[in-house]
């Protein structure tokens, strides 16, 4: 305030001065100098009379000044702002803070991932909660389904006695069966055998674990390499457990793990072959090194200092460089949570989806069942949906999908693609339930039964739950690392460093990107780009993550799509697809006539020229109100700069498109840039 | 014609029809040079190990006789090339013996050495290297 007062009367002085005349100009510079330099002493000089009173020049004014000065700074009144969470402050609230006017800023872009993980916190006890009626009543409701489920199976269990004896057997067997194959293996029998003392150290054993391996030992030919994993298996990929092992014809390939690739050959699920890793007894002493895989056994916490990890049960493992790539663990809802854990009939029924173990009960479940319910609208959900839609098409098996949104991939695509995309879920046997939640969830009748929120009850034999997953930090509190409060994972920097000789990747990073900023991603082939990353610069290297990493998505024989970047429907979207050419006569000659055979359809065409060019004008009409987004380029915009591009049916383009992304420029006309991707051709 | 539209909410998603006649003008936005990957051969004369048509013969259990091996080759010059490899070779045929799954489709036949060619190698783990699911 003052500074701008003195300044503007600085101005003003100056703006004085030139408009004066130089004469004039001079003068006042004179009677300004006289002014700044006019020193005003308050010291005594010789000739003055120490004991002449100094006169008082205005008692008065002295005093009135005194009092001024003297007068108490008070404190102005405080008013604090009652934060309660049943009384919102009122809206006229006093803050000094500057108000942002909400309304003007844009709505800010979130992925899914990136959306705060709801940690659902028991609501306050309000005495006169004006919430809606459902939520004061909703534990209620679940408590009366629950007693009802119970009185359920009193009765039922009552009103048949021989029954009982036989679904107790039969529960036995099954639970054996469920035992035998979820007892996880420990290999090496003892922690003893690990080695205590490892220079490269990888905690996780899933795919950025691999490509991590992979990397060290390109380039440190000799390296020893320890991977702890609490799971039973060495490294395996993941995706074709939602895809390519449901469309297996043959059972013994579905249990040897082997599935049929995209370009027709065989393989196992399986990074390696196991006679690739060496045995933890010998990894120290092999002079070339090796990779040894200790499975079925949990890393507690680091001593990140000291550099030692240490397991469930004490055994402390040295280590010069450290990999964490712990992934993440599927989520569970808790309408089924609470059903499952009062209930071991429902507990049997209702399964999660993540790793080979999960897919093993689910293929089981799915054999025996009639019907299935999965809950969820992404990626896994509708992957699994349709896999499971086509396997159970000749026997007649209804495969439902519940989710909250109004489309599949309903957070991914943009409205008119996610429509699209589950009109062709529905198409591939799917009965999708969209804007649909589970409220409740009870056995009954053998079944489970759904209760939905828009009061539907649907009956099915088994239900999948595949609403997201959360990425697994277990070892943070302990180890003194940093969580992301809002994306979750631990938080590292570009080179996916999380503390000195520590690095992490894959699901459970939190990393810096340069381009697109701070973010988390749980796909694939982001897993072999970190892993790939944390490896090289595990060995020496510096490198920061600059390769974008893509994901793909496939439903069904009609959509296939790859992307890359940030993939948000939140943000505003530019599509280009492919029209059918306008000199598309002959097409709908054929499909009127019926005639496959050119020859036939050119000798009608002059008879049904008028008819043709009728059938035309309603094709055209038809095209223009259900389009068919067969194939296309979807652009992802932040400020006008592509952050995201979905290639839609169009394959072996990703080049490009990571081109186009890394470009950061702002594209005056997109369709020029699709023009780059030749959608029109295969 | 290509014709467009705004759809979604608030109209934020635009649609572009744009027909194969529209797309066939050359595009006037000009991307710039991809980076280049290294193949096999660094500039610099080495080996580039890091090469995925290599798959994991370097990273292998094998990998270092292999490297031993290969180098040999590279900077091999007798006539023909890597004759006087013989031994390195050997070495590290001995050592694929000793993992058949891992390495069974080079061993069975491939005894003249001199005609080894890594791009020939097809391992199966080749597929799960690449990023590009269906870029080949």
């Amino acid at each position: 305030m003052f500074r701008i007062n003195h300044l503007l009367k600085l101005r003003n002085v100056s703006l004085k001065l030139i408009q004066k005349s130089p004469v004039e100009r001079a003068s006042c510079f004179a009677v300004q100098r006289v002014d700044f330099h006019r020193v005003v002493r308050f010291y005594s000089r010789d000739k003055d009379d120490p004991s002449k009173k100094v006169p008082k020049i205005d008692e008065k004014t002295c005093d009135e000044k005194k009092l001024k000065k003297e007068r108490k700074v008070v404190l102005r009144d405080c008013k604090p702002v009652d934060i309660h969470p049943c009384h919102p402050p009122k809206p006229g609230a006093q803050s000094r803070l500057p108000h942002i006017n909400e309304d003007e800023c844009p709505p800010k872009p979130t992925l899914e991932e990136e959306c705060p993980q709801a940690k659902i916190e028991p609501p306050p006890v309000c005495p006169h909660d004006r919430g809606s009626w459902w939520d004061n009543y909703k534990n209620a409701i679940i408590a009366g389904l629950l007693l009802a489920a119970a009185t359920l199976g009193a009765l039922l269990l009552a009103g048949q006695g021989d029954k009982v004896e036989e679904v107790v057997e039969k529960k036995k067997e099954v639970e054996k069966k469920k035992k035998s194959k979820r007892v996880p293996i420990k290999d090496p029998p003892t922690s003893a055998d690990i080695p205590n003392k490892v220079p490269y150290l990888l905690i996780g054993g899933g795919t950025a674990s691999f490509a991590a391996f992979r990397a060290i030992k390109s380039a440190d030919p000799k390296a020893k390499v320890l991977v702890i994993t609490n799971e039973s298996f060495h490294p395996y990929m993941r995706p074709p457990l939602s895809k390519e092992m449901w469309y297996n014809e043959d059972a013994e390939a579905v249990k040897k793990l082997i599935f049929k690739q995209w370009n027709g050959s065989e393989r196992n699920l399986f990074y390696e072959p196991d006679d690739f890793y060496i045995k933890c007894t010998q990894l120290i002493q092999n002079p070339n090194g090796g990779v040894a895989v200790a499975r079925g056994y949990t890393v507690t916490h680091l001593d990140v200092y000291n550099r030692i990890a240490y397991l469930d049960d004490g055994y402390a493992i040295e280590y010069d460089k450290c990999l964490l790539a712990t992934g993440a663990n599927p989520k569970m809802l808790n309408v089924f949570d609470a059903a499952c854990s009062s209930d071991p009939n429902v507990d049997e029924r209702v399964m999660l989806f993540r790793n080979i173990f999960d897919f093993e009960d689910v293929f089981e479940a799915f054999e025996a069942s009639k019907s299935v319910a999965i809950i969820g609208g992404g990626f896994l959900g509708s992957e699994l949906a349709c896999a499971l839609a086509r396997k159970g098409k000749k026997k007649n098996r209804d495969v439902y999908q519940i989710f909250r949104e109004s489309g599949n991939m309903g957070k991914i695509l943009p409205e008119y693609l996610s429509n699209w995309t589950t009109e062709k879920v529905k198409a591939e046997g799917v009965h999708v339930l969209k804007n649909t939640e589970v409220i409740g969830v009870k056995f009954e009748d053998g079944r489970l039964l759904l209760v939905l929120s828009d009061g539907k009850m649907i009956s099915v034999d088994h239900a999948i739950v595949a609403v997201g997953v959360e990425p697994n930090t277990d070892v943070a509190e302990k180890s003194g690392l940093e969580v992301d409060p809002e994306l979750g994972g631990f938080l590292v920097n570009t080179e996916l460093m999380a503390r000195s000789h520590l690095y992490i990747a894959g699901d459970c990073a939190c990393f810096y990107d340069t381009k697109l900023g701070r973010r988390r991603v749980e796909h694939h082939d982001h897993a072999v780009v970190t892993g790939r990353l944390a490896g090289e610069n595990m060995t020496g290297g510096r490198n920061p993550y600059l390769h974008q990493s893509m994901f793909w998505s496939d439903l069904g024989p009609d959509v296939g799509y790859e992307a890359i970047g940030v993939v948000d429907a939140s943000l505003p979207t530019v599509g280009v697809f492919a029209k059918g050419s306008d000199k598309d006569t002959p097409k709908a000659v054929v499909t009127e006539t019926g005639e496959g055979i050119r020859s036939k359809t050119e000798a009608q065409q002059s008879e049904n020229k008028n008819k043709s060019q009728e059938k035309e004008g309603d094709e055209e009409k038809k095209e223009e109100s259900s389009q068919d987004y067969g194939k296309g380029v979807v652009f992802y915009l932040r400020d006008d700069v592509v952050v995201g591009i979905v290639l839609w049916n169009v394959f072996n383009r990703m080049a490009t498109a990571r081109q186009v992304l890394k470009d950061e420029r702002k594209y005056d006309d997109l369709n020029e840039v699709a023009k780059l991707f030749n959608i029109h051709e295969d | 014609m290509s014709f467009c539209q705004r759809l979604g909410p608030d109209g934020k998603d635009i649609v572009i029809f744009a027909t194969a006649e529209d797309h066939k003008t050359p595009s006037t936005v000009t991307l710039p040079e991809p980076d280049q990957q290294p193949g096999l051969i660094l500039p610099n004369g080495d080996i580039n190990w890091n090469c995925p048509c290599l798959g994991g013969m370097a990273t292998g259990p094998c990998g270092v006789e292999f490297r031993n091996a290969f180098s040999c080759f590279h900077y091999s010059e007798a006539d023909p090339k890597g004759s006087d490899c013989y031994d390195l070779f050997k070495t590290m045929q001995n050592c694929m013996q000793k993992y058949p799954t891992l390495y069974n489709k080079d061993l069975a036949d491939d005894e003249d050495f001199s005609s080894m060619d890594s791009d020939k190698k097809d391992s199966p783990d080749k597929s799960s290297e690449k990023s590009d699911k269906k870029s080949s």
